[in-house]
């Protein structure tokens, strides 16, 4: 029995910690949207990037999905100087940076893992809340500010309290069409969107192991939305056959491997809080509100704010109705969408449009519908081309669009018109998030394919049967938009 | 930065709960490069719907969990640019109240009750020193990290604090090489 029990997140902080209150910053990511006054701050002061080396840019939030090939020719004039502030800066200070035109462009939250830059034990930071995303390597990553950004480049530490620990146990399995974000949604649902505030929370056990790299990258993801520093989930041969063979993958793999595997949390170390959920009792969700933890399970209906248990408060939860032009008591199925978009840091990696495209495949856009899947970097577009998924979602009538972050936010051309309503596999369905008067609800990426195929959500757990005999008796009439 | 010590004032009354910085500041003011200017875009939907009103107050009263959300310092620099030099609310986001911290809007944390209590009144004065709010109710003590009291009281520019213990992050840099390629190698 270890003497000093430590849990994973104890291991990476001490490892970190350099004293007067600062830790080490070992990877800092970079995108345009909350870098230029930190570059500002840096020339006014005449100082200099410290490392370079462990820095990395890329542009995603203002650029636009339809193969615009260079910055300067994106058309939105404000884009386009945010895009070229960032790569005359990233010039300037010496940073490397992937911007359009570029091969290994992508969403910052996608392109880290992808090109192996994200390691276990490393500390990860980027002006972006999202980055909590990173953790799913057993990496302690979190989401700063643009001033803490500026201090990150000019001394590659930054000033942290050392917040508080969680650990979430997943036991049992979870049951078919149930996953990563159906985990994450349901736990938010039910610790509220504060309830993980000051905590970095380790997601464990049965269900957590048995999650791909892009599952518990998804649950990563959303830990802000419950409000949490940073999410992690202990390294293993998932995590480590993920990084393998990756451009920035450590020279020395095996020895790498072998500190890796010191990581996990020890047997008896203590958190200051413990929650324990049952995987196998998850259902697919569906968000009905205006935050992510407004959330309930496919087969429910839209709640009644009066009888409300949990986190949400009766009067947000009544303007949140409002907003969504959503009546108590419908049933979440009966919900009738305009827009379907899958992708974001979220649920834009490979297996999210692997399990999309299974779901369409052969089947066709509600007339009523607009949908669109935008892979979350150019590398995962790719992929999905030498596999074909582009095909499948265009014949079944999405657009296949470049990547982006797209409309998880819209600060590029796509999104929501007022009054819209999305299915969307992003994170957040903040008012006007997607678009001013747009309407988002949160669900997976197999939910959002189904819904877009219907027109409505669907409980994908007994839906394929009838969708599949239907397909049989009533060929597709509509075409490839 | 400069120093932060006393704030007092009228006060103006965000009565909602979960405010996050989406509201605070809508992404299509996030394409600026600057950092000010941002006031007259603070919750630009809701105030022009006729949602809320809020008059450039030096204090802002919010329900819990304020500034949730996206990590977008732009919602801070909204909210001093506005004219607020304090919001106080039962709990903020993490990011949201490191963000004030480092541009001099002082976020103070009281109960819900005194919250109500201070919005009551109408008018506040924080002492940051003292770490105390007195307003018409009584007066409550807050809590905040003594380092960064320190700071702001001080007005320190944290980067220069920083650089003066570069020694021991070139120790720290020799002593832990990195496992990975750099960046610059990819």
């Amino acid at each position: 029995m270890n003497p000093n029990p430590q849990t994973m997140f104890d291991k990476i902080w001490r490892r970190h910690e350099l004293g007067n209150g600062l830790i080490y910053i070992d990877l800092h990511l970079v995108h345009e949207v909350t870098s230029p006054q930190a570059f500002d701050g840096l020339r006014l002061a005449d100082r200099t990037v410290r490392r370079p080396d462990r820095t990395l840019a890329t542009a995603d939030h203002n650029v636009p999905t339809d193969d615009t090939p260079l910055a300067r020719m994106i058309t939105d004039e404000l884009s386009r100087k945010q895009v070229e502030k960032l790569e005359s800066n990233c010039e300037e200070f010496g940073v490397p940076l992937y911007s359009l035109g570029s091969q290994r462009r992508g969403i910052v939250h996608v392109i880290g893992p992808e090109l192996g830059v994200t390691q276990p034990g490393m500390t990860i930071v980027c002006g972006d809340s999202h980055t909590s995303t990173h953790g799913a390597f057993g990496a302690l990553a979190f989401g700063i500010g643009t001033s803490e950004v500026e201090h990150v480049l000019a001394t590659q530490t930054l000033v942290q309290k050392r917040p508080k620990t969680m650990r979430i146990n997943y036991s049992g399995k979870l049951p078919e069409e149930v996953g990563a974000k159906d985990m994450i949604l349901a736990t938010i649902g039910r610790l509220g969107t504060g309830g993980m505030a000051g905590h970095v929370v380790e997601y464990a056990g049965e269900a957590v192991r048995a999650l791909s790299m892009e599952g518990r990258m998804t649950m990563c993801n959303m830990t802000i939305e419950g409000g949490g520093r940073a999410g992690m989930i202990a390294p293993d041969e998932a995590t480590f056959a993920y990084v393998e063979g990756k451009p920035g993958a450590p020279e020395d793999f095996g020895a790498a491997v072998a500190a890796w595997r010191e990581l996990t949390t020890d047997e008896g170390a203590g958190f200051d809080t413990e929650v324990e959920i049952d995987a196998s009792s998850l259902s697919p969700m569906v968000t009905w509100g205006t935050n992510p933890g407004m959330v309930t399970e496919v087969a429910s209906t839209v709640p009644e704010p009066g009888s409300l248990e949990g986190p949400v408060n009766a009067e947000t939860a009544a303007r949140a109705l409002a907003y969504m032009a959503l009546e108590p008591g419908t049933p979440i199925t009966e919900i009738q969408l305009d827009r379907v978009f899958i992708g974001s840091c979220t649920n834009s990696r490979i297996e999210d449009l692997r399990a999309a495209a299974a779901i369409v495949e052969g089947r066709q856009v509600a007339s009523s519908v607009r949908a669109m899947v935008v892979p979350g970097s150019e590398g995962v577009r790719r992929a999905a081309e030498e596999e074909g998924l582009h095909e499948t979602f265009r014949e079944a009538g999405f657009e296949w669009r470049a990547s982006g972050c797209s409309m998880c936010l819209g600060m590029n051309p796509d999104i929501l018109i007022e009054g819209e309503r999305c299915a969307s596999t992003s994170n957040r369905n903040f008012e006007g998030r997607q678009g001013k008067g747009g309407r988002t609800h949160l669900v997976s990426p197999r939910m959002a394919a189904a819904a877009a195929i219907e027109g409505h959500f669907v409980d994908i757990r007994n839906w394929e049967r009838t969708a599949n005999s239907r397909q049989r008796t009533t060929p597709s009439s509509g075409g490839s938009r | 930065m400069k120093p932060v010590e006393v704030i007092e004032g009228k006060v103006s009354v965000l009565d909602r709960a979960d405010v996050d910085t989406d509201q605070i500041i809508p992404k299509q003011f996030l394409k600026r490069v600057e950092r000010t200017g941002f006031g007259e875009f603070l919750f630009y939907d809701w105030i022009r719907d006729g949602e809320i009103e809020l008059e450039p107050n030096p204090i802002l009263v919010a329900g819990a969990n304020f500034g949730s959300g996206s990590s977008r310092e732009h919602a801070v620099w909204a909210l001093a640019d506005f004219g607020f030099d304090a919001v106080i609310a039962p709990s903020f986001s993490d990011i949201f109240y490191v963000n004030s911290t480092k541009n001099g809007l002082l976020p103070v944390i009281v109960s819900a009750e005194h919250c109500r209590g201070i919005a009551a009144a109408g008018q506040a004065r924080i002492d940051l020193d003292d770490q105390t709010v007195d307003y018409a109710g009584g007066v409550v003590r807050f809590e905040i990290e003594e380092d960064v009291r320190h700071r702001l009281l001080a007005g320190h520019d944290e980067i220069s604090v920083t650089l003066q213990v570069s020694d021991a992050i070139d120790a720290y840099e020799r002593d832990h090489p990195a496992i990975g390629r750099a960046t610059t190698s990819l």
